[in-house]
């Protein structure tokens, strides 16, 4: 009784409580692993999953040695799934409509001997950019496969073409979203939806869990302060937090080989700041919550737009604007545009400041609610 | 009458009210050190909300007092560490054991040696066996006799034991109220809330509760004396078909049947005399007998319900 404000053997007292309690419930302990893992295999390799074999036709006006190399590179990239050889325009582009191919290859009069000429011809790809992701890696290695089969025809007399620019014009045409079809969007941006997900539920349904059995009430007969029980609370879950980031990025990297270009350390700095803004969300829930169930759908409620609205699902640009400021609010939005900006773009602390006040301004607001319905609750 | 004594609780005027309804009415009480104070009253009377105003859970709208000295309205924070609470429903953690339990409520007051006064308290309240059992696995009678050993745990000097043996068996009952005479005789003062009259009984003193007022308080003696009931028991044949005739005769306020016997209370003597003189027949065996509690709890709650 010697502190008035803050006992740190109180806190600690109710922080091993927490943990003796997180190892008897198996069932969230459970969630707690396994909700990572599950989502990891889901997303991971349902949606990371490079598509292959998307249909193709060809349009081709030509019938030399490089058109028919292309062709050939196209199949065995597996990308392609060249399916046979279209004699007008129209039919291209009506198959193209129905969604029958992904990709319609346009191959000009006098290809070859225009290459010879070393006058570029062109090439047209066209993609059904419908779902960008899943042309993006196609397109992406359309070009490689082009100059690799037309370098392997440059033999003999004509090998003095070979140094220098391209021999050929490459033309790709689609709705190309750089923000929603990296294949490494995915991975890092489940880390910030499992840490929603996890910590928001476990954290929702702690605290109404004590209101619900009535231990709460002994809880505050005693002379724990409110603060105590509150951080007490949450502290178990933020180290949680951090073994879902550890098992995520280990996963990333071994799984899905997902490049690290920036600093781990910042990663995990900034994480804490995430971390908090979705516990504070779960307590602010909890104390307006009267049972876990209501805790629960509203974690939900919140969860969904989290998921749906953040550029997670969606590629963020090609959301309606009104969604774009709904989205703009959350914090998800904002940490996975960090996570992949130092992960995928080695950005340092200087290009995340600018999605790391949002998160600030979000976690402020939502603690002062928190506080503010906590101390009337309390009567 | 004990002017000169320490009051434990001493409060007056409390009120509390919930949305429009009231639920403690300008409610009086003292309850005097070492006293074992019963507090009665039906279901949704305002005992729980009283109770929860004096350990500072509830503040209350209107009223002042003091509870151990410390002013219930800015002290709680005071007053909190020298009372134990035990609420109606059982409230500590299911999912740790009895152990834990105890050593996380004696880190809550800041207890110095806590593993020692565990230790003590659990060989003390003869929990040895299940230490180390889940709390939630204990049967009604043990889980009250935890809960009881964790708010004494740390020696507080008002214990405040809302419900305490409901749905527990009368062994254990009998068990818990010699475990509080015993504290009460070592100076510790309790306020205890039943629905038992076997337990009001055990009580010094008494107060009764409903609707939110103070209808009467004092001893057991007091309050049959105070009632000015009067209650004659009869036995025979038909007693059901007896207990038919009487209940509307005047002056008859309870016609209760208590097995092969029905007691008979009212008011006003002369009147309910007069109306079971045709009855004293060779069939039916008088007696004038001791009016007791329950009677008397009764009549009060009556003469609420008829205001």
């Amino acid at each position: 009784m010697k502190s008035e404000f803050f006992s740190p053997g109180r806190f600690r007292a109710v922080v091993v409580k927490e943990f003796i309690q997180m190892r008897r419930d198996r069932l969230t302990f459970a969630m707690m692993i396994g909700i990572p893992l599950i989502q990891l295999i889901l997303f991971g390799f349902a949606i990371n999953s490079d598509p292959r074999h998307l249909p193709a036709v060809v349009l081709s006006a030509d019938n030399s040695v490089f058109s028919r190399s292309v062709v050939t590179a196209m199949h065995n990239s597996s990308y392609f799934n060249v399916l046979r050889s279209v004699s007008s325009r129209a039919e291209a582009q009506q198959l193209l409509a129905e969604g029958e191919i992904q990709f319609v290859l346009t191959v000009p009069e006098q290809f070859g001997r225009r290459l010879i000429r070393g006058e570029k011809p062109v090439l047209l790809l066209e993609a059904d950019a419908t779902d960008p992701a899943a042309s993006a890696n196609a397109m992406t290695a359309f070009r490689e496969i082009v100059s690799r089969s037309v370098y392997r025809e440059l033999k003999g007399p004509l090998a003095d073409l070979l140094p220098g620019e391209e021999p050929v014009t490459l033309r790709i045409h689609a709705d190309y979203n750089p923000e929603g079809i990296t294949q490494y969007n995915v991975v890092p941006g489940l880390m910030g939806v499992i840490l929603t997900l996890t910590l928001v539920i476990i954290t929702g349904l702690a605290i109404t869990r004590e209101s619900e059995r009535g231990t709460m009430e002994n809880l505050l007969s005693t002379p724990v302060k409110p603060i105590e029980v509150m951080i007490g609370k949450i502290f178990p879950y933020i180290l949680v937090g951090y073994i879902q980031i550890l098992l995520i990025l280990t996963a990333a990297k071994l799984l899905f080989h997902i490049p690290m270009r920036g600093s781990l350390p910042l990663v995990f700095a900034l994480s804490l700041l995430f971390i908090a803004a979705n516990l504070t969300v779960g307590v602010t829930f909890s104390t307006v919550a009267k049972n876990q169930l209501q805790a629960m759908q509203m974690t939900i409620f919140f969860f969904l737009p989290s998921i749906l609205l953040s550029g997670f699902m969606f590629p963020f640009r090609g959301m309606p604007e009104w969604a774009q400021y709904i989205g703009q609010i959350l914090p998800l939005t904002h940490y996975l545009r960090i996570v992949r900006g130092i992960l995928l773009k080695g950005n340092g602390l200087a290009q995340s400041w600018c999605h790391i006040w949002p998160i600030l301004l979000f976690w402020g607001i939502v603690l002062t609610v928190g506080v503010k319905r906590y101390r009337r609750t309390l009567d | 009458m004990m002017d000169e004594q320490e009051f434990v609780i001493d409060v007056h005027g409390i009120s509390k009210s919930f949305g429009s309804k009231t639920v403690v009415k300008n409610l009086d009480m003292r309850v005097a050190k070492g006293e074992i104070y019963g507090f009665l009253g039906p279901n949704g009377s305002g005992k729980t909300t009283f109770i929860r105003m004096l350990c500072g859970l509830l503040k209350p709208d209107k009223g002042f007092g003091t509870c151990l000295g410390y002013d219930i309205l800015k002290e709680s924070d005071r007053i909190k560490p020298h009372v134990g609470y035990m609420s109606q429903k059982f409230s500590l953690y299911g999912d740790l054991t009895v152990r834990e339990n105890l050593d996380f409520i004696a880190r809550m007051y800041g207890l110095k040696k806590c593993r020692q006064a565990v230790d003590e308290c659990i060989a003390r309240m003869g929990l040895e066996t299940f230490r180390n059992q889940l709390a939630g696995n204990l049967s009604g009678g043990w889980k009250q006799r935890l809960t009881l050993a964790s708010c004494t745990l740390h020696s507080p000097k008002l214990l405040l034991l809302d419900e305490p043996t409901a749905g527990v068996d009368p062994g254990a009952r009998r068990d818990f109220w010699d475990e509080v005479h015993k504290l009460a005789a070592e100076g510790i003062t309790a306020l205890i809330s039943t629905h038992y009259m076997d337990e009001a009984e055990r009580c010094h003193r008494l107060a009764y509760i409903a609707y939110g007022d103070l209808l009467a308080s004092g001893t057991v003696a007091e309050m049959i004396e105070n009632s000015g009931l009067a209650t004659w028991s009869v036995s025979g044949k038909n007693l059901h078909d007896l207990s038919e005739k009487l209940r509307d005769m005047p002056g008859i306020q309870q016609v209760v049947a208590f097995g092969n016997t029905l007691h008979i209370s009212g008011k006003d003597h002369a009147a309910m005399e007069k109306s079971i003189l045709p009855y004293m027949s060779e069939s039916f065996r008088w007696a004038k007998i001791q009016t007791n509690l329950e009677e008397v709890f009764i009549h009060l709650m009556q003469q609420v319900r008829n205001v």
